[in-house]
């Protein structure tokens, strides 16, 4: 028979199995809970269906022109330059967000044109681009 | 002539960086112990490599612009604490305060380990230079402070105002001095390999510089972080975002192995354990530095970068993971001890390694995962805060619980376990209150009061340890301040609330409880921008709370920052952003209340206090 320390052995590294799953089970299904999307406006336009209680992100840059601002909400347009897509928003806009600069808004979808953001990330580089919008830039 | 000597100088240092590694293999194959060769080697490259520093910081104080980094990072019109923190606000910079540390550690690793084994002292410079010269590479061929542009501008394109803060200036140096810290531990653990010198004596110089890691990594997350909540305003002190990721997982790393050494130093057990934590400590803090440097982590922090760059410290990564890993299977011959019994200082201390390899792998998935999807898929996603809390908090709670009873436990076997009145006394409290506290507040009272009980329980336990004289002074500390620190940002996150709106000039509107009112606006001057106050009050029940947030224009670079303003008390925050949008006379306000932000702070600092207590301690 198997001597004491072998067992003992054995059921350490099976426990060390049965952890490592349970972990790897509960990560996986947290990721798939919590993921944000990062989709450009032209990908929503090209979205098959719309899930509109997923959260996503989109990112471009504020069209020239767009921002208007009330008492509640700051409403601006984000475009790629081959779509656009309105955003509603209702918090404190970042320092570095400004017309023709990029932008990334996060939120919950409207409609196709709509989005409903929550908050607006700011990005360290005043010259920060999403690479979408520096490709279409380019090819401009 | 200033950016030539300093050009010069770091290629000198290279060269001393490629003989060193010949003379320490000398040495260490005719075993001799005459090092003075070694250590006149080692204080020329400190002394090149401090030359090339001072004639950086030269250029950058007296704004010559010939050379590149201080043109694209520099401005005359520039505060002189700014101009100077400058010289490492930026990638090149940067990098060359960190080969400064680096050559400085080793000095100090040498005159500190004239008692321990040659041969060992030897391997371990060796493996350091084979990382300097690596550095030494990357900064002349893909990142030279030196560069030069002809013809010289009359102006430079000024450093971004939101990297112009106190906080900032001190941050990098302070989160290097961790980062390098964690090198010599890594030279030092694989020289141990190749000499079979995993022992006690050699834990107790692993200890040391640990410590010293640890203490200025946790220092340098913390200023950071404080740097997030003052400066930019975002009313928070963690997001999350992989930038900040990045210097958490080494952190995680050295706490384990913090522990785990003590074992090693007491009971010459999990030597294995012990290798493994300090090289992949080292290899995360490189990650760390790839990832951050190369513009692949899709973070809110993204700086400008370059892929060049990338891809050499990618390939210096592979090669030191390589090199780390032969030795590794090579020369592993450490005999596993498995005498130790479940309930036991040892038992505890592995545990807490457990929890610790835990949330490692929790960040580590949630910040890789995007990258890897996106090679793969092409999919952009971004992993939010709610995937770490999810993950994080529940086993938290079991953590806080052990730690609160582990440190009290007997090395080897507890003899008598016994289950102590007071403790359990103690627990009723804890829970008693946190019912209270959840009950009051909250909508989610049995997870809020598990919670907050598991970190009080800690805290009550780790108070009535402070009497205790058979555990040390330092550890007390550290786990107290930890519990104090995890108490506040529970608490913090619970409690916290806030209002934003959008008011003209003379307008009020009412949110939530808080009345806002945008009562005034004055414009001055200052050095190199122009300041714009506001002056708001914030009503709630009575209770009128005056606020003079500042908005300023910088014009070289053109951009804006927000400066919050910020009312501190030990256990309530309220602060005051705004921010304006061109052509509107509307200004964006938002309101917060974030309670128990000071004790963050503080217990932060604490914690970092209490590592250098371990320290004084162990030096004596």
């Amino acid at each position: 028979m198997y001597g004491k320390k072998v067992k003992l052995r054995f059921l350490f590294i099976s426990l060390i199995f049965v952890v490592l799953i349970l972990t790897t089970f509960l990560v996986l299904k947290s990721l798939e809970d919590n993921v944000v999307y990062f989709i450009s406006p032209s990908e929503i336009k090209e979205l098959g269906e719309i899930d509109y209680n997923k959260k996503i992100r989109v990112g471009g840059m504020v069209k020239k022109n767009s921002v208007s601002m009330s008492s509640n909400q700051v409403i601006f347009i984000i475009t790629d330059l081959k779509s656009e897509i309105n955003v509603e928003f209702s918090g404190v806009i970042p320092n570095l967000f400004s017309e023709e600069k990029g932008v990334v808004a996060e939120g919950f979808l409207k409609d196709r044109n709509f989005l409903n953001a929550s908050k607006i990330l700011a990005k360290h580089d005043e010259n920060y681009m999403p690479p979408e919008v520096k490709e279409a830039l380019k090819d401009k | 002539m200033l950016n030539l000597i300093g050009n010069y100088s770091l290629v000198l240092a290279l060269i001393t960086s490629l003989v060193l590694p010949i003379i320490c293999l000398r040495n260490f194959k005719s075993n001799s112990s005459f090092d003075f060769n070694i250590f006149a080697t080692i204080s020329i490259q400190f002394l090149l490599i401090c030359i090339s520093f001072i004639t950086l910081l030269f250029a950058f104080i007296n704004s010559d612009f010939s050379n590149l980094a201080v043109y694209n990072n520099s401005h005359t019109s520039k505060p002189l604490f700014y101009k100077i923190s400058g010289a490492w606000g930026n990638h090149e910079g940067s990098l060359l305060l960190w080969l400064l540390v680096l050559s400085l550690f080793i000095l100090i690793f040498f005159f500190k380990s004239k008692k321990l084994l040659n041969p060992f002292r030897f391997l371990t410079i060796f493996f350091q230079q084979i990382i300097i010269s690596g550095f030494l590479l990357f900064i002349i061929f893909t990142s030279n402070p030196f560069q030069l542009i002809i013809p010289t501008p009359i102006e430079g394109l000024g450093l971004n105002p939101i990297l112009q803060d106190p906080a900032l200036a001190i941050h990098p140096p302070i989160l290097y001095l961790g980062y390098v810290g964690s090198s010599i531990i890594f030279s030092s653990s694989l020289a141990a390999l190749v000499c079979s010198y995993v022992n006690k004596e050699w834990a107790n110089d692993l200890k040391k510089w640990t410590l010293i890691s640890w203490i200025f990594l946790t220092l340098g997350i913390m200023l950071g972080s404080i740097w997030a909540y003052y400066e930019l305003g975002w009313g928070g002190f963690w997001f999350w975002d992989p930038v900040e990721n990045v210097s958490l997982m080494p952190w995680f790393c050295l706490t384990a192995l913090l522990h785990c050494t003590s074992v090693l130093e007491k009971r010459s057990n999990l030597q294995s354990w012990t290798i493994i934590l300090s090289l992949s400590t080292f290899i995360l803090s490189m990650s760390g530095t790839f990832l951050v440097r190369s513009g692949i982590l899709n973070s809110v922090h993204t700086f400008a970068n370059d892929p060049e760059r990338g891809i050499f410290v990618l390939i210096f990564l592979t090669v030191l993971i390589f090199i780390s890993l032969i030795i590794y299977f090579k020369f592993n011959s450490i005999e596993i001890n498995t005498k130790s019994f479940l309930l036991s200082k040892e038992s505890a201390i592995i545990i807490n390694n457990w929890f610790m390899m835990y949330f490692l792998a929790v960040v580590l998935i949630g910040t890789i995962y995007p990258i890897f999807l996106e090679v793969i898929t092409t999919e952009k996603i971004s992993v939010g805060p709610p995937y770490f809390n999810q993950l994080m908090i529940p086993f938290l709670i079991p953590f806080l619980f052990i730690m609160a009873l582990g440190p009290k436990l007997d090395w080897i076997k507890n003899k008598k376990f016994e289950v102590k009145f007071t403790k359990i006394i103690l627990f009723i409290i804890s829970l008693l209150i946190s019912y209270l506290v959840a009950k009051n507040f909250n909508t989610q009272v049995l997870y809020s009061t598990i919670l907050i009980s598991s970190a009080l329980y800690l805290f009550l336990v780790s108070i009535t340890d402070l009497k205790n004289k058979k555990l040390k002074l330092s550890q007390k500390i550290s786990h107290t301040a930890f519990s104090i620190l995890i108490i506040s940002i529970i608490l913090n996150s619970l409690f916290s609330e806030e209002v934003s709106v959008n008011l003209k000039k003379g307008e009020e509107k009412k949110s939530l409880n808080y009345l806002v009112k945008f009562e005034n606006i004055s414009k001055m001057e200052i050095d190199n921008f122009t300041s714009i106050k506001a002056e708001i009050h914030v009503i709630q029940n009575e209770n009128k709370l005056k606020f003079y947030p500042e908005l300023r224009l910088y014009k070289v670079p053109e951009t804006i920052t927000s400066e919050a303003d910020i009312k501190t008390s030990l256990f309530s925050d309220n602060l005051v952003v705004v921010n304006y949008l061109k052509d509107t006379n509307y200004l964006n306000i938002r309101y917060q209340k974030k309670p128990f932000m000071l004790l963050i702070w503080l217990s932060a600092f604490m914690l970092a206090a209490g590592g250098l207590m371990g320290l004084r301690k162990n030096f004596k």
